[in-house]
């Protein structure tokens, strides 16, 4: 008996996990990619840093799945509002929930609302062109930033805060944002870990771009490194080798020709140890912030389980800006869907979701919002096998016929959504990396998604129309 | 002389040959034998030519090891992380910071590690056995983050 249909699963969410779930089932399943905005791939458009481009040449592989005979891709979907996650469910065999974490962790401390303090999330979906984030026009007029947090994404962010114009300029960066970096005032970024430098949580490579950031010369205080010297005989290798760089950074004496490059540094960035953000510090006027107060901990245990203990002992710090970088927060996305919000994940064992048979996750939805697309990629195959195992065992029942994007769409057309082919995606791109050009960028992102609907639906319009007139000329 | 355009001509359709057949014909001699045992334990034997580096091998010889190379080979990933004997390892020459700082997030790191874009084929690695690891997944996680 030859099966004519491949079971059909759909998955929601453009970015990492939803393309490497797709990759690894596109072997055997016809796979549809329901994305909510016009443009696909996620945090690896919106999140990775402009000056990283070779860590985007994932989306290479990702073009490849997306244009497989088996799968197709419809942006401009919002599921949960324009289609629920029921329907998908009648439509699809498997229906597979990557859409990330769009949230993000508060401070929960007085004063974070105020006019100049903002979370890392939107920050770079700023300067990353997420549509959401365009107004987000922060004020860079001051000399002092603090930046809450010490993983990567706070790196990203006090790099792309003090690299020099002349680099920013040739990346993908948003022009808006361009211009604001231009005029910036801010001239030192101090970056604030609750516990220790063992205990930092951004890796080598971005530690060693902070290093040899041109015009930049760093500023630690060596009493946060005592006891870190003995410490690092017993760390593993890379634990060892990233607290060896700090180590040196901080406390040792340069050679001449590095030390005339310090002296004529224009700008400086240093890590704070040992301090959690109490209450954001307003203005007389209290229209915007004037400063952060900070928490003096110390370390109790030691190593990575090390956790940070409240002396008592404030300190402020003046500053006019302030990013909030520890965590990005899964939100849950239709009441019919089971949502763990302690965790801000989806309860799951392996990808499948807990008392909800068809229905699967992958990604940071599944895992927490940690770890970088290589992380991600590992979590999405895990939930892909988990997919093809109960479809094996008979657990998943893919024996009767299911309508799949055929349904969806009329639902769709019915409800005046126009979902985004991946054709139509790239034309965007084509748009993009044109208008990049004269200006020596990779591309120049288009920044709302009218715009983007624009070039992408009413492109075949504009085409036959010029066709038209070149034959009654 | 005729000799010699005799020869090129007997060499350019057995060079097509060889390509039609893949690299099981042996008559390119600098060809470096390269084995790689995959995550299920299977000996995977390929040839690939001087300078090629093992991430152009697994590309060129279309190797299906799950999401390997994400970076395509520009240092930004540990996804082509491979481990070699003691004795080899010792032939694959220097390692830099910038090769050690992407290796150091490999997942089940050992001492023989490498990155396979970073290793380039010589006649001297001939027959080398390269093993794909368990998992590809890069240890970076932020410690402040949930759960």
């Amino acid at each position: 008996v030859i099966c004519f249909c491949s079971p059909k699963v759909c998955i929601v969410g453009s970015g990492p996990a939803g393309f490497y779930t797709a990759q690894h089932l596109i072997k055997v399943w016809t796979v549809d990619i329901y994305e909510r905005l016009p443009v696909p791939f996620g945090l690896v458009r919106f999140g990775v840093a402009p000056d990283h481009p070779e860590v985007k040449n994932v989306i290479n592989t990702f073009t490849q799945t997306a244009k497989h005979s088996r799968c197709s891709f419809y942006g401009n979907v919002n599921v949960g509002k324009n289609v629920s996650i029921t329907e998908l469910q009648q439509a699809y065999h498997a229906v597979v929930l990557s859409y990330g974490a769009e949230g993000n962790r508060s401070m929960g401390v007085p004063g974070e609302d105020l006019a100049g303090v903002y979370s890392a999330k939107d920050f770079v979906g700023w300067y990353n062109g997420l549509p959401s984030c365009r107004e987000l026009s922060p004020d860079l007029s001051c000399e002092t930033a603090v930046i809450l947090g010490q993983g990567n994404v706070a790196l990203d962010v006090a790099r792309i805060l003090l690299s020099p114009i002349d680099i920013l300029k040739k990346t993908d960066i948003t022009q808006p944002a361009l211009e604001a970096l231009a005029e910036s005032q801010v001239r030192r970024v101090l970056i604030v870990g609750r516990r220790g430098p063992i205990q930092i949580a951004c890796t080598i490579k971005e530690l060693r771009e902070m290093v040899n950031l041109p015009d930049t010369r760093p500023d630690m205080v060596a009493a946060d490194f005592d006891a870190v010297k003995e410490a690092l005989k017993d760390l593993p290798r890379p634990r060892k080798r990233l607290t060896e760089l700090m180590l040196k950074t901080a406390l040792e004496v340069p050679g001449e020709k590095e030390q005339e490059r310090r002296s004529k540094a224009s700008r400086t960035w240093g890590f704070r140890f040992f301090r959690s953000p109490v209450e954001v510090l307003a203005e007389p006027s209290h229209s915007r912030i004037a400063g952060i107060r900070l928490a003096i901990n110390k370390l109790e245990g030691s190593g990575e389980g090390a956790h940070a203990v409240l002396t008592g002992e404030v300190e402020d710090v003046s500053c006019g800006l302030v990013v909030s970088s520890i965590g990005y927060k899964s939100l849950p996305i239709d009441p019919s869907v089971p949502f763990d919000s302690r965790k801000a994940i989806i309860p799951n064992t392996m990808g499948r979701v807990k008392q909800a048979a068809g229905l699967y996750c992958s990604g940071w939805l599944k895992t927490g919002p940690t770890g970088v697309i290589a992380t991600t990629m590992n979590n999405s195959f895990d939930t892909a096998r988990s997919l093809v195992e109960d479809m094996d065992s008979g657990t998943l029942d893919v024996s009767a016929a299911k309508p799949g994007s055929q349904s969806i769409s009329a639902l769709l057309e019915k409800r005046g959504v126009k979902p985004v082919t991946f054709s139509d995606w790239e034309k965007i791109d084509n748009v993009e990396m044109k208008k990049g050009e004269s200006s020596g960028k990779p591309r120049e992102k288009l920044l709302t998604v009218e715009e983007m609907l624009v070039f992408a639906l009413l492109y075949n319009v504009i085409e036959h129309l010029k066709s038209v007139f070149e034959e009654i000329k | 002389s005729n000799y010699v355009i005799c020869f090129k001509l007997y060499l350019k359709p057995v060079n097509l040959a060889v390509q039609h057949l893949g690299s099981s014909v042996p008559v390119n001699q600098t060809k470096v034998t390269v084995n790689f045992i995959n995550r299920d334990g299977e000996k995977i034997t390929v040839k690939g030519s001087p300078g090629d580096s093992l991430l152009d091998v697994v590309i060129n010889e279309d190797l299906d090891f799950d999401g390997f190379g994400a970076c395509e080979g520009t240092l930004a990933c540990s996804t082509c992380h491979l481990i070699f004997d003691e004795e080899m390892y010792k032939k694959l020459g220097p390692i830099t910071d910038e090769e050690m700082d992407m290796l150091d997030l490999a997942y089940g790191l050992t001492d023989t590690s490498r990155l396979g874009c970073q290793i380039c084929l010589t006649k001297s690695l001939e027959g080398m056995v390269a093993r794909v690891p368990e998992s590809v997944a890069d240890i970076r996680q932020t410690k402040d983050g949930s759960s």
